[in-house]
């Protein structure tokens, strides 16, 4: 009885090729995905980008941004074009005021400023000199973190002798002076201190103190480091803007692949036939469908945000005209997208498949289960073929960027791109059901 | 119209008039309201339609038959606007359908239950009719009409997921006839009900036909076609095999005769002249004598006194006249099609 029902069960697996793949080759697809998304696999480690400025003008200045520059694991930029200049326009040195507003446009995540007379506080146990500031974007909430170290590093090794210097001046000052002798032959090692360091710094491998050992992921150190958010100043609530656009974004895909899906139904039914018999044609049938889940999808957005702002305190109605454009485009896209997965396929069980596939894909790389600019570069880059990765950007914009609607025009513009695409495939599409 | 069909009776020997439950027409309907000629239509190697031609007639009920696989559907399609010919042209009110004709004119009921089965039945009729372009008073008027016409004036607020299947194959039809064409494509409209829900739904087009509509109906329902549909067009394998009113049809296939079956009181002990089983052996045992007549009126009554002359008490006597059926069987075979 019972080899005769696995048989059977067997037997009917072999033949149902969509079995098969749901069953052998979407874990290995998802695996894939995953596994470049999460565990960047398939590409090098994210590079942090960053814009240095340095308002030092002494060596220990230029030589903390040269070795900077030398990180492998920051892309450093000490020049830009004015805000709002045109393309052709050089790029100028940074200021402190074009940093900070680099880093509010999410340019870069961390502006580094090297203040004048850094080389006072350079191994300073007292708290006493200028400070390094670091202006931060808190949505990414690593890169600070990663730069703080890196300059704790570089101070180290671009600087050997400043801070050996500083920290002699520190050891006299709570164990008195050295002898004569003693401070003639440090002045002596001084300058082949740092003559090592330059000599790094031109091999490019770490020589003095090893390269990228050490503890650097605290703000303290021998350099004076300190961190201001420019953006998102309800630090408790950080990414709930995130994760709320994240979350109904993918459900919004879901929601219009299911609703769309009606269709199939209607067609199956043959209600679809009956509709178009009538006067409305396939292309007021298609408006209608996505008409409705445009209106679906706005209202289950504004549940979610609704919700996040009662229970988790997000900042909704200083938000909303943005939060209404971004709501409205991203839903009309998605309807659109739910369009294009409808007419693709013939059956319910098909477009259950398929779009659990594509939207999970989508979500991923998109950004929806993991932030995008937590991913690798390449990783990154794909996601600017999905669209939800630029609705979420447009989220993030409006909540973290505190940008105003017409600061939205890059995504609600490629948004509606893909929506007009999106509308297009499925009209084509679904002329299989006109007159077949 | 009504042709002269024999009713088939058990108990009786006299031929009577076919019941019709439709009521005849008002004068021979010869207009065509809806057309297809030459209509072909290939889904890859297989042609669905090969040159098909036929008309519906004004007030007509047409009946469209054919075995499965036959091209009913895809004929139905294309007359309903749904389907691109190949090659062909359909015609509706004397317009090319698609080009200028009122394709309000034109209503379909699909096999399946197309209708939204959350929605009342009500809120289906309203969505059909607003489709169809109606609105306003019309509507209402239009919706209250079709409650009473589907006797469903006492559920109209129901979800139709909780109606019969007669129940709603009768809103199927409603939401198909609603906004009043003049021609009606009807898909197996009776296909899985009751008897009574059938009786309901005819008596519904009955009703339609008295308004002044023109009904195109397919079925495998023959016994239904041959006593209601005034003429039937038999197509297979994508052409039309015959067409005309029943009398006709049989005339052209399997003749007029009448199978006469008398029934005696014991088994016969010899073969009786005039009876197909009566001059052999292999009739011998047999209480059942088979014959075959033209004209009933002339030979019942010989073959009666031969049986009584025999010595054999006459207990039951039937005389089938042809049937739809044979005709169908004689124009498409006995083969399987699926």
């Amino acid at each position: 009885m019972i080899p005769t029902l696995l048989r059977v069960y067997w037997t009917a697996l072999s033949r149902d090729r969509v079995a098969q793949a749901m069953t052998f080759l979407l874990p290995i697809l998802f695996f894939s995905i995953f596994a470049s998304v999460f565990g960047n696999g398939m590409s090098k480690t994210a590079r942090v980008p960053v814009v240095v400025v340095s308002e030092d003008t002494t060596a220990v200045g230029r030589r903390l941004v040269d070795a900077l520059k030398a990180e492998k694991s920051l892309r450093v930029r000490t020049t830009a074009r004015p805000a709002g200049a045109a393309q052709d326009v050089p790029e100028v040195p940074i200021d402190r005021a074009r940093a900070q507003e680099m880093v509010r446009a999410g340019d870069v995540s961390v502006a580094v400023v090297i203040p004048a007379g850094l080389d006072t506080s350079l191994a300073r146990f007292d708290g006493g000199g200028n400070a390094i500031t670091l202006y931060s974007d808190p949505s990414d909430p690593i890169a600070p973190q990663v730069v703080a170290g890196m300059l704790q590093k570089v101070g180290m090794t671009a600087a050997p002798g400043m801070l050996a210097k500083n920290g002699v001046g520190e050891f006299e000052r709570y164990s008195g002076p050295l002898t004569a002798q003693q401070r003639t032959a440090m002045e002596r090692w001084l300058p082949a201190l740092d003559s090592l360091a330059t000599a790094r710094d031109s091999s490019g491998r770490g020589g003095l103190l090893g390269g990228a050992g050490g503890d650097t992921t605290g703000l303290g150190g021998l350099l004076k480091v300190e961190n201001r958010a420019l953006l998102g100043p309800k630090r408790d609530n950080a990414m709930v803007s995130f994760y709320a656009a994240g979350i109904a974004v993918m459900f919004l895909l879901f929601m219009s692949s299911a609703a769309g899906g009606a269709l199939i139904d209607e067609v199956d039914s043959g209600t679809l036939d009956r509709v178009l018999t009538a006067r409305v044609g396939m292309n007021g049938l298609l408006a209608g469908k996505w008409l409705y889940v445009t209106s679906l999808g706005v209202v289950q957005i504004c549940v979610m945000f609704l919700w996040a702002m009662l229970v988790f305190k997000l900042d909704l109605l200083r938000h909303l005209p943005g939060f209404a454009v971004m709501t409205v485009v991203t839903a009309a896209t998605a309807a659109a997208f739910g369009l294009v997965l409808a007419t693709l396929c013939r059956t319910r069980q098909q477009l259950s498949g398929i779009s659990t596939i594509v939207i999970l894909t989508l979500s991923a790389l998109g950004g929806s289960m993991f932030p995008r600019f937590l991913m690798s570069p390449g990783m990154q880059r794909m996601g600017l073929f999905t669209f939800n990765g630029w609705a979420l950007d447009g989220y993030i914009k409006v909540f973290w960027r505190e940008a105003r609607v017409p600061e939205l025009a890059p995504q609600v513009g490629v948004l509606l791109a893909f929506m007009v695409g999106f509308l297009v495939i499925a009209r084509l599409l679904a002329r299989r059901w006109e007159r077949g | 119209m009504a042709h002269a069909g024999l009713q088939r009776c058990e108990g009786s020997i006299a031929p009577a008039p076919r019941l019709r439950f439709n009521p005849p027409s008002p004068g021979r309907p010869t207009l065509p309201v809806l057309s297809v000629t030459d209509a072909h239509k290939s889904y890859g190697a297989t042609q669905a339609l090969r040159g098909v031609g036929l008309e519906l007639r004004e007030r007509e009920l047409l009946g469209l038959l054919g075995p499965n696989g036959a091209g009913k559907t895809t004929l139905v399609r294309a007359l309903a606007g749904r389907l691109a010919l190949d090659r062909g042209r359909v015609e509706l009110l004397g317009k090319p359908l698609g080009e200028g004709s009122d394709r309000a004119a034109l209503g379909v009921v699909p096999q399946e239950i197309a209708l939204y089965p959350l929605l009342t039945a009500r809120e289906n009729l309203h969505a059909f009719g607003s489709l169809n372009g109606m609105k306003g008073a019309a509507l209402r008027d239009r919706i209250a009409w079709a409650l009473e016409w589907t006797a469903l004036a006492d559920r109209g607020n129901e979800p139709i997921k909780r109606f019969s299947g007669g129940m709603k194959r009768r809103l199927n039809i409603a939401c198909g006839v609603l906004h009043e064409p003049r021609v009606i494509l009807l898909d197996e409209p009776t296909v899985g009900v009751d008897p009574q829900s059938r009786e309901r739904i005819y008596d519904m087009l009955d009703r339609l036909r008295g308004s002044g509509a023109s009904l195109l109906l397919t079925t495998h329902q023959l016994e239904e076609a041959e006593a209601r549909c005034d003429r039937i067009v038999i197509i297979d394998h994508g052409q039309v095999r015959a067409a005309g009113t029943f009398e006709e049809l049989v005339a052209a296939t399997v003749g007029n005769h009448r199978r006469v079956a008398i029934r005696l009181d014991r088994a016969v002990e010899a073969p009786i002249p005039g009876f197909e089983n009566g001059g052999d052996s292999s009739g011998a045992g047999s209480a059942m004598l088979r014959a075959q007549v033209d004209d009933v009126g002339a030979e019942l009554a010989a073959l009666l006194q031969r049986a009584e002359g025999a010595g054999y008490h006459i207990e039951d006597v039937e005389v089938r006249g042809p049937s739809l059926q044979a005709v169908f069987l004689h124009l498409t075979g006995r083969e399987l099609r699926e």
